[in-house]
């Protein structure tokens, strides 16, 4: 591979994009189904259970708003710092790179916070819980925990791209890198658009 | 080269993000006890999981351009929904 423009050229006919984007599709397809499943197995359970508690009352539905807003936001800076790599606008790039990783890191502070709130303010356990189903604390720490580790993965990952991109100069050649953890960090928002919806609201 | 299509669907970002964010908090005054008990639980399921779908519509087909990309890529993010519903399918009668 000698060429580094803008944009990776296709090794082959078969993939007109980057391998490397293609290779995130395919990730994220296989992500999206370990979501899916567990998403479809608290469907299930809930479902089949005549104790369920209503999410909303148990735990709280404040705090995991401004939650979805803030990865909103991110995903918003997240385009914004494709948008300015495109253009090779640097100072752009960075803002709004660090925007996005602030947002990360500010949503994972949230989460331990309203986890220990959970544990220990409102006793609600992996296996038992004062709200009726023992299942509702087993499956909210499950999603929530595995969307958790999305989030910090993230993170990490568009530290490491932004520190990946300065080396190069933050020249136009990074698009492709950007793009990918772009596409990562959308997922993760787009996932807990759902998990909002399922776990918390409904 | 292919990607670089993008360049000439510039997609207003902005507004984008003010319908996830109008879409949300009709989600959460649809989903908070205060006004979700008033109404049925089935129209509340209904109201919400639509909802929800079209943010999650609008995340994947604007900020992740799959309206402007190859098609096969929509064809490789689709996969998993079919899959998902046929767990649920495969798996409903066991309980």
């Amino acid at each position: 591979m000698s060429q580094t423009a803008a944009v990776e050229a296709a090794e082959t006919p078969l993939t007109p994009e980057s391998w490397g984007k293609t290779g995130m599709w395919l990730f994220l397809s296989g992500d999206a189904m370990s979501f899916g499943t567990l998403l479809a197995g608290y469907a299930i359970m809930r479902a089949n259970s005549t104790n369920w508690p209503n999410p909303s009352e148990a735990l709280g539905i404040s705090l995991t708003a401004f939650m979805t807003f803030l990865l909103i936001c991110s995903s918003l800076s997240m385009v914004k710092a494709l948008d300015a790599i495109k253009h090779g606008e640097k100072e752009k790039f960075k803002k709004f790179m660090l925007m996005t990783i602030g947002g990360g890191i500010i949503f994972v502070g949230l989460q331990a916070y309203e986890w220990n709130h959970l544990i220990h303010g409102a006793n609600l356990g992996l296996t038992e819980n004062p709200f009726g189903a023992p299942l509702f604390g087993t499956t909210f720490y499950m999603i929530t925990g595995f969307h958790g580790l999305h989030v910090t993965g993230g993170v990490i990952y568009l530290t490491c791209v932004l520190i990946a991109a300065g080396k190069r100069g933050y020249t136009t050649d990074c698009f492709n890198l950007v793009e990918n953890v772009g596409l990562y960090w959308h997922f993760v928002d787009l996932v807990w658009i759902l998990v909002f919806t399922f776990l918390y609201l409904l | 080269m292919a990607t670089e299509s993008h360049d000439d669907h510039q997609v207003n970002y902005i507004s984008i993000f003010w319908w996830l964010l109008a879409l949300t908090i009709l989600e959460v005054f649809a989903g908070m006890p205060e006004t979700s008990l008033q109404y049925p639980q089935a129209l509340k399921g209904f109201l919400l999981v639509g909802m929800a779908l079209i943010k999650a519509a609008l995340v994947a087909l604007y900020f992740m351009h799959l309206r402007f990309d190859r098609k096969a890529l929509s064809f490789i993010a689709f996969i998993p929904l079919v899959l998902c519903v046929y767990v649920v399918l495969m798996v409903m009668p066991d309980f």
